[in-house]
């Protein structure tokens, strides 16, 4: 990893946007590599939308808040609206399929559709969504270690929802799946 | 092997926890408080983690009920801390002007937020002239710090007590609520390495070798106020000796931004993306707001062609940058306000823009 890598996770508060970053900003630690996770924290969160910045770095970050990202993890139209355009050509849009009536025009970036919500229900936990988006995520852009990512999610998780973890483990590798499996049809 | 060992010492951690876990470390003996966003999770943290590693912490009834604590538990020779935003810090001043005027160490933080007014709970740097120029009645400073990373919300609680123990006298950390907000990775300062003894002026009860221990801010006599003012004026002269500063490639630069705590990190961005395109620019990070490094700034202006001053207000250290440069070069600002933060973009147009005005040419050979 040479470059550094910007991501903005964003959709409505309750979606676990916050937790995605958080994650991975963690691996990303353990991996030795420089890490910010800047979330919204203002009027705009307390009106329902929540989104947070992380960047992932081998050098030192100077700005942690940035206009322009190599990813966008959208899980709701207002924030595909509002990121689409912020998102770098050759750049990453990773979308809930579900939550999404008005797809991304953009022709210069990748863009990917996951049906993470229909997934996570047939789970009967449709809080893991975003796992499945993220276990996609990181098939798409491996930016940090596999492993990394479960050792993460015992420190992000509070020690009271512990006895989830081979759900958010099992919804990770799912979405790690339908991303393989996008790229075969593509 | 070096990811290991980073595994064992480095957390992510939000600033205001960091800050919070270093003043535990720190071993403060007293913590008073009163919630507002953005800065309630020192509070949390305190009340969470305190009980067990000994030191009181309080929820007192008001910021000026917390500040007046401060005084009586600094007055006895205790370590103590208050943390609040612009609407809390505001209602403390009357308190920092009798702790400064008593000479009492102790430790502010103002995790600042956009005003005037209640405002709004997105950062801003608009507390500048408050937290530097005295902010309450009377001639005093406090010593202002100003981090601009997570690690140095940890890093600077070591540093003001360490000031404000040597000084005697309060030290504030003015940083944001972004720094507050966001998790970056830290390494905590150890606990327990901040030495630590009760002060012979302590008001710890008489015993029978020495008289007693006065602690006030009242001197009715002119002469005898005058007196303590002079010897409050004699120490901020000698404070300037703990000037910090931090300089990004100003070494070659043409034009320098002047920025402190989360705007310097944007202008780190606005070099980078102006050295892409040739454009001999640097940046020079105040960390001690109060004393303030006039003298690397009237330096570098002689050799410049000028300074782009950028903060979250409308224009406050740029006095200070003013006065430092003494009109040897020209001084611009860029700004935004009432909790907007400047995107690295914006502020490398506003110096493109200048470059263009003051008709330099870009380097374009730099590669």
């Amino acid at each position: 990893m040479q470059q550094p890598h910007e991501i903005i996770f964003a959709g409505f508060g309750g979606q676990g946007i916050l937790s995605m970053g958080q994650i991975i900003a963690y691996a990303a630690m353990i991996e030795g590599k420089e890490v910010s996770w800047m979330p919204s924290y203002g009027p705009e969160m307390r009106g329902g939308t929540a989104n947070c910045i992380v960047i992932v770095s081998p050098v030192r970050i100077s700005s942690p808040i940035i206009t322009r990202f190599d990813s966008a993890i959208v899980l709701n139209q207002p924030s595909l609206d509002k990121f689409e355009p912020a998102v770098k050509p050759g750049g990453l849009i990773l979308y809930e399929k579900s939550s999404i009536i008005k797809e991304p025009s953009r022709n210069d970036v990748e863009v990917l559709a996951i049906p993470a919500l229909e997934e996570a229900q047939k789970l009967n936990k449709k809080q893991v969504a975003n796992m499945i988006l993220l276990g996609a995520f990181l098939e798409k852009r491996p930016l940090v270690n596999y492993d990394n990512i479960l050792k993460a999610l015992k420190k992000v998780l509070p020690e009271r929802h512990h006895h989830l973890i081979p759900l958010n483990e099992q919804a990770l590798l799912l979405g790690k799946q339908i991303a393989t499996a996008e790229n075969m049809t593509v | 092997m070096e990811s290991k060992a980073i595994e064992k010492e480095a957390r992510l951690m939000k600033g205001n926890e960091a800050l919070a876990e270093a003043a535990i470390r720190a071993k403060i003996d007293a913590y008073f408080g009163y919630p507002i966003t953005p800065q309630s999770e020192i509070l949390e943290y305190f009340s969470r983690e305190m009980p067990n590693r000994g030191g009181i912490v309080l929820q007192a009834e008001s910021e000026v009920a917390s500040i007046n604590m401060i005084y009586g538990a600094a007055g006895a020779g205790a370590r103590v801390m208050t943390s609040s935003s612009g609407p809390g810090i505001s209602l403390m001043q009357e308190g920092l002007s009798y702790i400064a005027s008593a000479q009492l160490p102790c430790l502010v933080v103002n995790v600042s937020r956009g005003g005037p007014g209640l405002g709004t709970i997105q950062p801003s740097q608009g507390d500048y002239l408050q937290a530097t120029k005295g902010g309450g009645h009377g001639d005093y400073h406090v010593i202002v710090l100003a981090p601009a990373s997570v690690q140095e919300m940890a890093d600077f609680v070591f540093d003001a007590f360490r000031l404000a123990e040597k000084y005697r006298n309060p030290a504030m950390i003015l940083t944001d609520g972004a720094l507050g907000q966001m998790m970056e990775k830290v390494i905590l300062p150890e606990e327990g390495s901040l030495p630590k003894k009760t002060p012979e002026w302590a008001t710890t009860g008489k015993p029978k070798w020495r008289e007693r221990n006065i602690i006030t801010s009242l001197f009715i006599q002119p002469e005898e106020m005058e007196k303590i003012n002079l010897a409050l004026q004699k120490k901020y002269e000698l404070l300037k000796q703990e000037v910090r500063y931090e300089e990004f490639q100003t070494s070659d630069a043409e034009v320098v931004l002047v920025a402190f705590g989360l705007s310097a990190r944007i202008c780190q961005k606005v070099v980078e993306l102006g050295r892409e395109k040739g454009i001999r620019i640097g940046l020079t990070r105040p960390i001690t707001l109060y004393p303030f490094p006039e003298k690397i700034i009237n330096r570098l202006a002689k050799k410049i062609d000028f300074f782009l001053v950028v903060e979250m207000n409308a224009g406050q250290m740029l006095e200070d940058v003013k006065l430092s440069v003494n009109g040897i070069c020209p001084v611009h600002f860029k700004g935004r306000m009432g909790g907007m933060i400047p995107s690295p973009e914006e502020v490398l147009e506003e110096v493109e823009m200048l470059l263009e005005k003051h008709s330099i040419s870009h380097d374009m050979e730099v590669k």
